[in-house]
């Protein structure tokens, strides 16, 4: 199953130390978790994943990688701390999760609250057969141009802390914050 | 435990299982590139999290292939998958931030190893 190769893929993140093999592991990840995205009916979600996570995301990281070098250290301290606190944190969630409705049941909450007014009516009102298309442009509009604004600041932000060194040492680079 | 519980929840609990792998590696590695990753992995199980919860067993995906809805067709959550789309795009943006700003600390210290960084900085605050 998709979800266990998923773990795997997490775990060799952990133990890798190259950080070339570390970003590729990465890209195989975000592959994987777009097949589980498709598989649970988010079609859009998958694509946009694939596109983004495997592919912007790799291309960035390998940016980042070609000036910063691709050798990680030993962690000098103890992993005790650390582990004692993932433990503890996982263990609440886990706690936490006894409480939520099985998966995939067409009577959870989650699916009787807007979601039904989306389904029947988005056509008749937006006129667009792709409802999360509809849900994202027009009845969450405002959600999408907040997002907008965050794309703008990142780059913004990207380029005002790597516009100095592109001053002193003019090389070109194919970073600039796009989303 | 029953067996039931263990089908029912499979998904979520091998989310918590990566996002609490993301989240190790966000506080037990010291360099920031792989925090970075860590952060990364801890996003994508948020998002799994999420599809997850949207999901209906025997569902589609939720494009209406019969607009006025005669066909009785069970359709996925479409709200949550909206959100991620979102998530998704906010995400890249930080990873990109944060990644310049490892550029930028592996230009002015060297190295963008989190203990060399601290000995660098206990140096300079005993010399000046």
């Amino acid at each position: 199953m998709l979800l266990t190769l998923l773990a795997a893929a997490g775990l060799a993140l952990l133990k890798v130390r190259n950080l070339f093999a570390v970003v590729m592991l990465a890209g195989i990840y975000s592959l994987l978790s777009a097949g589980l995205f498709t598989v649970m009916d988010a079609v859009d979600v998958a694509f946009t994943e694939a596109a983004v996570g495997a592919g912007i995301s790799t291309v960035l990281f390998l940016g980042a990688l070609a000036l910063c070098g691709h050798h990680e250290n030993k962690p000098g301290h103890t992993p005790l701390l650390p582990l004692v606190v993932v433990l503890l944190t996982g263990g609440a969630l886990v706690w936490g999760t006894m409480d939520m409705p099985g998966f995939g049941d067409p009577a959870n909450p989650i699916h009787h609250h807007v979601a039904d007014h989306y389904l029947e009516e988005s056509y008749s009102e937006i006129g667009i057969p792709n409802v999360v298309t509809s849900v994202l442009a027009s009845y969450r509009g405002y959600d999408t141009m907040g997002e907008t604004t965050v794309v703008f600041a990142a780059a913004v932000g990207v380029m005002i802390l790597l516009a100095g060194r592109l001053g002193r040492r003019p090389r070109p680079e194919g970073k600039g914050g796009s989303g | 435990m029953s067996l039931d519980l263990l089908v029912s929840h499979y998904n979520y609990w091998v989310v918590i299982f990566l996002m609490m792998v993301g989240f190790y590696i966000l506080i037990s590695r010291g360099n920031l590139i792989k925090k970075i990753v860590g952060l990364n992995v801890f996003q994508t199980s948020v998002f799994m999290l999420y599809i997850s919860m949207s999901k209906v067993s025997a569902g589609t995906p939720p494009i209406l292939v019969d607009p006025y809805g005669e066909a009785d067709v069970l359709f996925s959550n479409p709200l949550p998958h909206v959100l991620i789309l979102t998530a998704i795009v906010v995400g890249i943006a930080t990873t990109s931030v944060g990644l310049a700003l490892a550029v930028r600390i592996k230009e002015a210290y060297g190295t963008i190893e989190e203990d060399e960084i601290n000995a660098i900085e206990a140096r300079t605050e005993a010399t000046g």
